[in-house]
């Protein structure tokens, strides 16, 4: 027994010494590592030390030690505000009307793509659905501005052209905000949120198809048969992944589309975080905003993640 | 046997009606995506009396180049243009020199600590400080409202380096690494001299993932940068395209109705000249994304 217990010990030391043996001999390979790791040390967990002022009074002239503990105080002034509900539920809505919305039509796009089989009409539809994603956030706003202009844009036209002379300023209407954003997005992303499942379908063993047609079936049960059922592990993937982004609404699109008439439903918790963070310098219930949505965010990741893994095989981590 | 034909033609009476419902929608589907894009530029060549008017459908109506001459004498565009260009390129480098070393010597399965090194990466994408501790540690590291904030802070993208690890580990045969030891090749000199020859395919991918981001990029310089001389494109459009937007609006006269005239005209010009660079770098980096680029994606 004793000499087994000595035996082991003498194994483990060997593979510490032959582990630094390893490390010592790839040293060049953490030299390639040392750039990212020190970036994402000084600029992403930093940061993470950073978080204690939410539970602080912060400013900048105590720094972030030698301010008073405050302990959740922050969280209920934010918790006891007028705005804290509406900022949930026009997070949480616009997040799932997106997710909803935005889900199929990739999938479609390239099921249909896939059929075409005109190629230099596949070309062209390819390259014309992924260009408008080239476009940035704030062009893409601004064009939006101009096109819904009810006076001068092709909404305003076109409303002309069926006889309403003086159409709605959809712009300003606080119940079309939601709309506007997602359907725009769905506008510019479906093309390139498509290549994804054309690259999956790419991967489609030919002699299905040649079987499928064998046994007399036409394109509808082709589709219906192979294709989708094809997809369908790496949709649920990218659900998951969405899912579990539900508080995570991209601040720059929101904010560029805010405008007085519509801030009841645009103000999300992103926008709100900025706002009294960097423009009210409220900057220790700013950080607890932030925090308390990070935290939420990444529970619902886990939450999202071990439920697929019970599902089946797709987990993300 | 007459039953085989009749099964065979509603096959294929089938799949015309598929046929048509395919192009239709086809056709549909690409004229929504073209037309407003189309409209835009007509509208940039019009006169913006003849688009109020509903009179801009399909070319440019009483055409002029107004509205690109008005952009010529806003000299912040310009800075402004500079500006991202740098930034674009520059970013585009530090993105590439930080992002795909590590992409690499993450995909190699000798590398000790390889789990807990991916986890440090993986990790930042689900948490991170929010936006206050992280403004606090840019104004500490002294980088607020430099050049330099706009560049590197926030080169490492872990998506990005999934996808290139991906790509390293399923097309860099393990064979060449082993013959490459042998033969007494180090590490630093087998990524140079030998991996990333062979990655242009996921250097192109990267890289256009990050010039578009770099030109596109807008909250990083509307939190962290105050300079006029500093700001980048798209800070600087936002102020002509949406917060302006009232501003023309006012006064009346033939004075202030020229200057609403000429602002809603530069809008358009303001559009395409911002947008087109960056949509023509895509068709060089297209034939990249074949070379099982995406896959890595999806697998990652």
């Amino acid at each position: 027994m004793a000499a087994k217990a000595a035996g082991e010990k003498l194994s483990k030391k060997e593979i510490l010494l032959s582990a630094w043996r390893r490390i010592a001999r790839n040293w060049g390979l953490y030299l390639l590592l040392l750039p990212a790791v020190a970036l994402l040390f000084m600029f992403t967990y930093i940061p993470m030390y950073g978080i204690q002022i939410a539970f602080k009074d912060f400013t900048p002239k105590a720094g972030i030690e030698g301010s008073p503990w405050v302990g959740f105080e922050h969280f209920q002034t934010f918790f006891n505000s007028f705005q804290v509900k509406s900022l949930f539920t026009n997070t949480i809505s616009l997040s799932l009307y997106s997710l909803i919305a935005g889900f199929p039509f990739p999938i479609f796009l390239a099921l249909a793509m896939n059929q075409i089989r005109v190629k230099r009409f596949k070309q062209t539809l390819q390259v014309a659905t992924y260009l408008p994603h080239f476009i940035s956030t704030v062009v893409m706003v601004g064009m939006l501005l101009v096109w819904l202009s009810p006076s001068s844009g092709l909404y305003g036209n076109l409303a002309k052209l069926f006889g309403i002379q003086e159409p709605p300023n959809i712009l300003g209407m606080a119940g079309a905000f939601q709309s506007i954003y997602v359907w725009s997005d769905v506008w510019q992303h479906a093309g390139w949120d498509s290549i994804i499942y054309i690259a999956a379908l790419a991967a489609v063993d030919p002699s299905l198809y040649e079987a499928a047609t064998v046994d007399g079936a036409g394109k509808w049960q082709k589709i219906k048969y192979i294709d989708i059922p094809f997809l369908l592990p790496t949709a649920v993937i990218l659900l998951i992944m969405r899912a579990g982004n539900i508080m995570n609404v991209g601040f720059e699109k929101v904010y560029l589309m805010q405008n007085p008439l519509n801030t009841m439903v645009s103000e999300i918790i992103a926008t709100y975080v900025y706002k009294i963070g960097i423009i009210s310098n409220q900057y220790s219930l700013s950080a607890a905003v932030g925090l308390f949505n990070n935290v939420i965010n990444f529970v619902l990741l886990l939450l999202v993640n071990q439920a697929s893994k019970k599902m089946g095989e797709t987990s993300l981590f | 046997m007459a039953s085989l034909g009749s099964i065979k033609r509603q096959v294929t009476w089938n799949d015309l009606i598929f046929n048509i419902i395919l192009y239709g929608i086809s056709i549909v589907i690409l004229l929504i995506v073209i037309y407003p894009l189309y409209f835009i530029i007509i509208a940039s060549f019009s006169n913006p009396t003849e688009v109020a008017n509903g009179k801009v459908w399909f070319v440019p109506s009483q055409f002029t180049v107004d509205g690109y001459k008005e952009i010529m004498r806003h000299s912040e565009l310009w800075t402004g243009y500079r500006n991202t260009i740098v930034y674009t390129v520059l970013g585009t480098v530090i993105g590439l020199a930080v992002n795909i070393p590590a992409a690499y010597a993450l995909s190699r399965r000798d590398l000790v600590g390889r789990k807990l090194i991916t986890f440090y990466f993986i990790f930042t994408m689900f948490f991170n400080g929010g936006l206050i501790p992280t403004y606090f540690t840019i104004r500490d590291f002294g980088l607020y409202d430099t050049f330099w904030v706009m560049v590197l802070p926030f080169s490492v993208a872990v998506y990005h380096i999934i996808i290139a690890r991906t790509f390293f580990d399923s097309s860099l045969p393990q064979g060449i690494l082993d013959a490459a030891q042998i033969d007494g090749c180090g590490n630093l000199r087998f990524f140079f001299q030998i991996a990333l020859p062979l990655s242009k395919a996921v250097l192109a991918v990267i890289a256009l993932y990050t010039a578009v981001s770099q030109w596109n990029a807008y909250f990083n310089a509307l939190v962290y940068i105050r300079n006029e001389d500093l700001k980048p494109l798209q800070l600087v459009i936002r102020n002509i395209l949406i917060t302006n937007q009232a501003m023309a609006g006012t006064g009346d006269g033939l004075a202030a109705q020229e200057a609403r005239r000429l602002s809603e005209l530069m809008k358009y010009a303001v559009i395409i000249i911002s947008t087109v660079p960056i949509m023509c770098v895509y068709p060089f980096v297209q034939k990249y994304f074949s070379q099982g680029v995406m896959i890595g994606a999806i697998k990652g």
